[in-house]
């Protein structure tokens, strides 16, 4: 089997907060803590979770945008974390990310055809016909006519700025795209046509996508592999089917049974989880989950951190609930103590 | 039954420096009494406008009244003064925003900003019966737990950057509930929340509103939240409202094109891949809108008529309103 273009294990990213200056205690916002997945090449993994749960943070220490506190990210072998700034410039061209908010993302003093061609100027010094052709092959790509090149962000609709960044990421021929919510500022009768092309991109361009949202029906729809984020740690991790048709963490399947379905029948069996969710400061001891799970096995929640516990269909669970079946089902494949799992390879 | 709310043909325009925005197209709209009716559609349809224009709470100008009229207990809204709307605003009609934090005051307290909205319309009333502060605190606290906030006694000293955004959003709530409305409006009420909370949001709204038998204008972009909660829902596009049914109708058997396509491209769980299909184009401009139907540039069942003429709302079934020329007349005669 090929080895996972992208691998990230145990990656954590801890915010210090200053309480006061005489205070010696430092206490932490732990935005991640102990993340591991991997994704192989063409294919695309999703990262799922609500508000506040640390998938952005793991998007940026995946691009050193910000360090990560502990861990090891490798893309294609290399190790990202212990790389050099100038290594880290040479491996940006091959991940791109692309932003929530295409609002924000883009420059609004500097046109469409600034914008794209800046990493051609920086990074392969194109100039002239040569640069120009070529961003109009990537405009072409992306779906926006060459009339558009000329005009500022602001003379552009939600859906066009998009697909202006998506032109902006792909203009180094990457290989791994983050994307951060790329459909949540958009409108639904936009939203599908996005995903559909991004989804023909993928394919016509061999990409790898790591997909970031938190609407479940978005990540169902595009990824292969899907992770469930809660307070920065990702507590079920599988096949996006399979995890969504067959929830086995509890928040999972609150998650899953809380999204407002557009139908008539409304079903009943609402699963509604109590209290909101705990600040990334104090984290609940043991479980994390625990203040608001409803199937609660007793003190060893609230005490131990849960393994995580391996399924011979690949996914995986950190759940107390799954101590013996994991274990007994499969001797084979359960009971990997917090082992990162080769997402699929069986 | 005679409606609580009954918005005929009103039409509002902004005026705008590249030009006038004509931003409602003539709505028809009525809310009957302990109704729940969703108001759903994209970005810039118009439907906080219609929210805001129901309450007079637009600024004018730019807003620019053209025409039509808004019958509240048989009165025209848009007539009143302002010192009569403010006697119907929170107390006969109430309102419930988006964003739970921008519409609490950072620098107060929930007791003080409850207890003052609590004391103020009770005062205004008739009767110059004056509540103290202490008995409008007690009331407080109570309408605290009644959004099932824990430990109201105590939580209702906090301010509100103590509180979650569901927390906030509760508190917003009980204020729109504290003189028990006719008509709750609520603004996107779950969209700044997660999904877990929003269930939990929803599920308030639905049984205070059952307990109170007030009539409640949700209005969401969503139509997954509305189908929650209403029993009616309103699809509006570019200005104008192209269809008006029951929940189980619009998602069962949808007659306009839009709703149709609405449906297609929302996400959902049972829909595999390609399957949402996403409508051709974007929303139209609304200073230059199209002629005729506003959707005839992107409907893909569009018709020589619909270039030149807007079509206006036919009941093609019972209880079934659609804007759209291929419901010419109605489909079952009436008797």
């Amino acid at each position: 089997m090929m080895d996972p273009l992208l691998h990230v294990k145990n990656l954590k990213k801890y915010f210090p907060l200053r309480k006061g200056f005489l205070e010696k205690e430092k206490t932490y916002v732990r935005a991640v803590d102990d993340v591991s997945f991997s994704i192989r090449r063409g294919n695309s993994f999703g990262l799922v979770g609500e508000s506040g749960s640390g998938k952005t943070t793991v998007a940026r220490a995946i691009l050193r945008l910000i360090e990560p506190t502990e861990g090891e990210v490798r893309f294609e072998g290399m190790d990202i974390c212990r790389s050099s700034e100038s290594e880290i410039n040479e491996m940006r061209r091959e991940m791109q990310i692309i932003f929530q908010d295409p609002h924000s993302s883009l420059n609004p003093r500097k046109t469409v055809f600034k914008i794209v061609s800046e990493p051609l100027i920086i990074h392969e010094g194109l100039r002239g016909k040569k640069l120009r052709r070529r961003v109009e092959e990537l405009l072409e790509t992306v779906g926006l006519k060459s009339e558009h090149m000329f005009r500022y962000p602001h003379e552009l609709s939600g859906g066009q700025k998009q697909r202006v960044g998506i032109a902006r990421a792909l203009s180094l021929n990457p290989k791994l795209l983050i994307l951060d919510e790329p459909t949540s500022a958009l409108d639904v009768s936009v939203q599908a046509q996005m995903l559909n092309f991004l989804e023909s991109l993928q394919r016509e361009l061999d990409l790898t996508y790591l997909f970031i949202s938190h609407n479940l029906a978005v990540i169902r729809y595009t990824c292969d592999t899907v992770g469930v984020m809660y307070l920065g740690k990702i507590i079920e991790m599988g096949e996006a089917e399979k995890v969504f048709s067959m929830p086995r963490h509890p928040y999972t399947k609150a998650l899953v049974s809380a999204v407002p379905i557009p139908q008539a029948e409304q079903p009943e069996t609402a699963i509604l989880l109590e209290g909101d969710i705990p600040s990334a400061t104090h984290i609940p001891s043991g479980c994390r989950f625990h203040t608001r799970c409803f199937e609660k096995i007793g003190a060893v929640c609230e005490e131990r951190e849960p393994e995580t516990y391996c399924f011979p269909d690949g996914s995986q669970v950190n759940c107390h609930l799954f101590k013996s079946t994991a274990l007994d089902d499969e001797a084979g494949h359960g009971g990997g103590s917090g082992k990162p799992l080769e997402t699929k390879d069986r | 039954m005679k409606p609580v709310l009954e918005i005929t043909d009103l039409k509002i325009e902004f005026d705008t420096f590249e030009g006038t925005s004509h931003v409602l197209d003539g709505i028809h709209l009525s809310l009957g009494k302990k109704d729940t009716l969703g108001l759903v559609g994209e970005t810039g349809c118009g439907k906080s406008i219609t929210a805001k224009a129901i309450l007079r709470l637009l600024p004018v100008p730019p807003a620019r009244l053209v025409s039509g009229e808004i019958l509240f207990g048989g009165e025209d809204l848009l007539k009143k003064s302002d010192e009569e709307m403010k006697e119907i605003r929170g107390r006969q009609i109430a309102m419930v925003f988006q964003d739970p934090m921008t519409f609490l005051n950072p620098v107060f307290s929930i007791e003080e900003q409850l207890v003052d909205v609590i004391s103020a319309h009770s005062n205004r009333n008739g009767s110059r019966k004056e509540i103290d502060r202490k008995e409008a605190k007690k009331k407080a606290v109570a309408l605290l737990g009644e959004v099932k906030i824990p430990q109201p006694d105590v939580r209702i000293k906090s301010y509100p950057h103590e509180f979650s955004g569901g927390m906030r959003q509760r508190v917003l709530i009980a204020m729109a509930l504290s003189r028990s409305p006719q008509v709750l409006i609520a603004d996107e009420p779950t969209t700044a929340l997660d999904v877990t909370i929003q269930a939990q949001i929803l599920k308030l709204l639905h049984e205070l509103v059952e307990r109170h038998g007030n009539s409640v204008l949700l209005i969401s972009h969503d139509l997954g939240v509305v189908a929650k909660v209403c029993r009616r829902i309103a699809v509006m596009y570019a200005g104008s409202i192209v269809e008006n049914c029951s929940t189980e109708a619009l998602f069962n058997e949808p007659f306009h094109p839009y709703t149709q396509g609405l449906l297609n491209s929302i996400l959902t769980f049972s829909k595999r891949k390609d399957a949402a299909q996403g409508i051709q184009g974007g929303i139209p401009d609304l200073i230059h809108p199209p002629s005729g139907c506003r959707f005839h540039p992107r409907c893909s069942r569009a018709m020589k008529i619909c270039e030149i003429e807007k079509p206006s709302p036919v009941e093609a079934e019972k209880n079934h309103v659609v804007s759209c020329h291929l419901y010419p007349v109605r489909k079952v005669k009436s008797f």
